[in-house]
């Protein structure tokens, strides 16, 4: 079986599966429950200065699902821990000493002030501890107070935290990033310039779950009234990608560790997570959809993955994916394809086909010789994979990338073996020079 | 057979404990939850051009309805279906829809589980019903008068169809109750709680509809006066006779025809007071004998045995009403046809002598070998007969016995429409008499409507 035991900062545990800092890792109780079912390491719950705050007496959750109640979606408007620092302290003490192996990182929110994190830091460190977490992330209740995402979201106050954090611990800092922001890649570089040793991403995002038609009000109410909350769960896990790729393949911030959080469900979503340079993954929807039982899935199923590619520690997999992601102008515009539609496996549904045909291309068939019957006219088919999407048979619908030297029916033009990408197009009024993004591509440090 | 004959004939009532009634004729299929139907409505794909609406006599839009009930909408469900057909609900109930829409599911390509439609219509007609809500207004009154009868499928849905559109409308039902079938017919099981009358409470709940029943054609009144009366009249009476064995001793006692059994059946209340056989033989292949041998064991009956005088894939009935019957543990026999009954010297039926059938250059042929069983009580449920004897003088045209119609149900003479069981080519399903009658009501307001339009036109000068 392959090897999951991981080394991020320094800071060891058996598998990358850590719990995010959240209610599941609020109590000694919770998280000695989480160990004892197999979790690597946990983020303890964010820590605050006394005296500790309160949480509303009304709902703190609200939830996306789909029809058979899968949960899809989560938000919250719980506060950080509500709990004295003293009892939280004591039983990290007692957590770490019973559970050596495992990593405890501590989530920390103080006031932006140098004297609140120096006093705090110290304190966690005679927890024995592994490292810290700067939650510059909660988007609700605490940012309203100047912390949380209210200092996530200007660079210069992320920078100045890090480096206070940094000038006086020993610990490693990981700094949270909150989803919040316009270009995540800001945030992350002003991270990196305060001296954190990692990132970790993403926090909650800004949400209303609903309205409630009868109350003419956000769900869920709290007498009559509610708060935009912190969204997650599976639904944000592509915004999180997209984060964490952005920061994989910044000049800037390449390289830098990062714990990848959002949406994480399954072990397929965490190797997905690590192959865009996640060294850990932090999860906290699916344990509070599903209980702590979940891990064993996740350990078992990315070992067996890891086992099936030849992986035999994971980081020989971390990071692999992001030399793969590109700005959309160097990608090969000479690459054609073609929906193929597998007969055997179509069921006859249409859907391809009224899809296409009301809002795309109008490249398939509904019937053929009078016969109900669906089929890609290449002649109109652009290859934009809508079809693939939509349809409910998996691999029915594939993408068939047509050979150098074919003719694209569509357009009548022979398919060339050379890449070629936008900034070359005889249409780009920007011509060959411009590059608005990021440099292509991204050379990783060792490489 | 001598063995058979001994002893009194074993026909009593009360074989169960009460509860057992209760239990035995409780819903065949309990109706969906809210969130089963949420659930289940999540797996119709909403196909383009659905093959399950094709597949529906009606044409229900099969595939918006069930969207409305996954949005929470299941009223909006329900008008959907009753925009097509009025009598949603009990087809929902009866439909043979393992031959019908959910036959056509593409569902059963991928995975031979197709969406359950027929009980997301339940789901959604019976939530505007036991609202007590009718999704439809009627139309301004036209003044014009039609004549419905038979209050069964077909005619409610004509009846239905040409109030909507401003007519009034009586119906003539021979029986004492309005459904016809659903009232008489189908299985008690199947519709539950008094359904077959709130259906009709519910059809007729648009208005401008009157119901005359105990009014039988031919005895109470004729075609003549009703052509008199009315601008259009609708036939509708269904079948009114019942094929006969042809067999020695089918008159003795103990054998009984199914469709009045079951119709008794239908209008027993305490149903431990209906007498029934210890051991009982249904002869037939048809929806009504597996419905007079399944409703025979749930009364008590110990041994029920269904006779056909041909192959299984031959059977009328469904593979679903087959396999209903096998699991209530009914005995189906094939290849056999009645010979003779067994009649006691009380006169009561002791037992059913049968005799093998084969095909012999595809004609069905006795073998010439005899089996006898047992019986207390026989069934014979071997089809219905269309009776025209009220409409002899009227020289109205017939085919193959039965009313002779277009596609828009109208028959040979101008102003009688006909649809449901009593025309050529009718399919004895619930479905297809209800589309038969709202197509027939269609045509009668296109006719009345443009008699209006000829009426009224300007003279040209």
């Amino acid at each position: 079986m392959a090897d999951l035991r991981t080394d991020f900062l320094g800071i060891k545990s058996p598998n990358p599966f850590w719990l995010a800092s959240a209610p599941p890792t609020d109590k000694a109780y919770n998280v000695v429950r989480a160990f004892q079912a197999g979790w690597g390491g946990v983020v303890w719950k964010t820590l605050g200065e006394d005296p500790s705050v309160v949480n509303v007496n009304g709902p703190r959750y609200g939830a996306i699902h789909g029809p058979d109640r899968r949960l899809i979606g989560l938000n919250n408007i719980e506060l950080i821990t509500d709990r004295p620092l003293e009892v939280n302290l004591r039983e990290i003490t007692e957590v770490k000493r019973d559970w050596p192996d495992r990593a405890i990182v501590v989530s920390l929110m103080v006031p932006c002030e140098e004297t609140s994190w120096v006093s705090i830091l110290k304190r966690v460190e005679e927890t024995g501890a592994d490292g810290v977490e700067l939650n510059f992330g909660c988007p609700h209740g605490m940012s309203e107070r100047g912390m949380g995402s209210a200092v996530g979201q200007v660079p210069e106050y992320i920078e100045m935290v890090a480096r206070w954090c940094k000038a006086n611990t020993r610990m490693p800092v990981i700094v949270k990033l909150t989803p919040n922001i316009t270009d995540v890649r800001y945030p992350a570089r002003a991270a990196k310039r305060g001296g954190a040793d990692a990132v970790s991403l993403i926090n909650t995002i800004s949400s209303i779950m609903g309205v409630d038609l009868d109350q003419m009000a956000p769900s869920p109410t709290i007498d009559g009234k509610a708060s935009h909350g912190g969204y997650c769960g599976p639904a944000v896990k592509p915004i999180a990608l997209n984060m964490i790729a952005e920061i994989g393949r910044d000049a800037e911030t390449a390289g830098l560790p990062i714990s990848g959080i959002g949406g994480i469900t399954t072990w397929r979503d965490a190797a997905e997570f690590m192959a865009l340079g996640c060294g850990t993954v932090q999860v906290c929807t699916a344990a509070m959809t599903y209980g702590f039982r979940v891990v064993s899935d996740m350990i078992e199923g990315l070992s067996r993955w890891m086992d099936s590619k030849g992986y035999t520690s994971v980081d020989d997999f971390v990071g692999l994916a992001v030399p793969k992601v590109t700005d959309w102008q160097y990608l090969n515009l000479n690459y054609v394809t073609k929906a193929r539609i597998d007969q055997d496996l179509c069921i006859k549904c249409g859907r391809c086909h009224i899809a296409c045909e009301d809002t795309s291309h109008q490249a398939i068939t509904h019937l053929v010789d009078g016969r109900r019957h669906f089929e890609v006219i290449d002649e109109e088919c652009v290859g934009c994979n809508l079809c693939v999407n939509i349809c409910p048979v998996e691999d029915c619908i594939t993408m068939e990338t047509l050979p150098p030297g074919a003719i694209d029916p569509r357009t009548g033009i022979v398919v060339q073996s050379e890449y070629a990408n936008w900034t070359m197009h005889r249409n780009n009024p920007m011509s060959v020079t411009s590059q608005q993004f990021a440099a292509e591509p991204v050379v990783l440090p060792g490489e | 057979m001598s063995v058979m004959l001994e002893g009194l004939p074993d026909v009593t009532a009360g074989r169960l404990e009460v509860e057992d009634y209760l239990r035995n004729f409780s819903d065949l299929h309990p109706p969906l939850t809210r969130h089963e139907a949420f659930v289940e409505s999540d797996r119709c794909y909403f196909c383009y051009d659905a093959p399950c609406m094709r597949a529906c006599p009606t044409s229900i839009d099969i595939p918006l309805f069930i969207r409305q009930i996954g949005t929470g909408n299941a009223e909006g469900a329900a008008e959907t279906i009753f925009a097509s057909n009025i009598l949603g609900g009990m087809c929902g109930r009866v439909c043979p829809v393992e031959t019908l829409c959910e036959e056509a599911c593409v569902r059963n390509e991928a995975e031979d589980k197709p969406v359950k439609i027929g009980f997301l219509q339940r789901f959604a007609t019976d939530t505007m019903i036991d609202a007590g809500e009718h999704p439809f207004r009627r139309a301004a009154p036209t003044g014009h008068s039609v004549a419905v009868v038979g209050a069964g499928p077909a005619g409610l849905a004509c009846a239905h169809r040409l109030a909507l559109h401003g007519h009034d409308v009586t119906i003539f039902e021979a029986r004492q109750k309005a459904g016809g079938l659903n009232e008489y017919g189908i299985a008690a099981y199947k519709a539950v709680a008094g359904f077959a009358q709130r259906e009709v409470d519910f059809v007729l709940s648009i208005g401008g509809i009157r119901m005359e029943t105990g009014k039988v054609l031919g005895q109470d009144f004729t075609l003549g006066e009703l052509r008199r009366d009315h601008d259009a009249v609708f036939l509708g009476m269904g079948l009114g006779g019942v094929n006969a064995l042809g067999t020695e001793g089918e008159a003795a006692g103990g054998s009984h025809d199914a469709v009045a059994w079951i119709s008794d059946l239908r209008q027993t209340v305490e149903l431990g007071g209906l007498p029934v056989g210890r051991r009982v033989v249904v002869i037939g292949g048809g929806m009504t004998a597996v419905d007079a041998a399944v409703q025979s064991r749930l009364l008590g009956t110990e041994e029920v045995t269904v006779v056909y005088r041909r192959g299984q894939p031959d059977m009328k009935a469904s593979r679903f009403e087959q396999e209903l019957a096998q699991t209530r543990g009914v005995r189906i026999m094939h290849w056999a046809k009645p010979h003779r009954l067994h009649i006691g010297d009380d006169g009561h039926v002791r037992g059913i002598e049968l005799e093998r059938t084969r095909l012999e250059d595809g004609r069905l042929v006795g073998t010439g070998e005899f089996v006898s069983v047992a019986a207390d009580m026989v069934f014979k449920a071997i089809g219905q007969t269309f009776v025209p004897h009220a409409l002899d003088e009227t020289g109205i045209a017939l085919t193959g016995g039965r009313i002779a119609v277009d596609e828009e149900g109208r028959t040979s003479l101008a102003d009688v429409w006909a649809g449901g069981d009593c025309v050529a080519g009718g399919e004895d399903l619930t479905v297809a008499a209800v589309q038969d009658g709202k197509v027939a009501a269609e045509s009668i307001h296109r006719e009345l409507s443009a008699f209006v339009a000829r009426q009224t036109a300007p003279v040209e000068a």
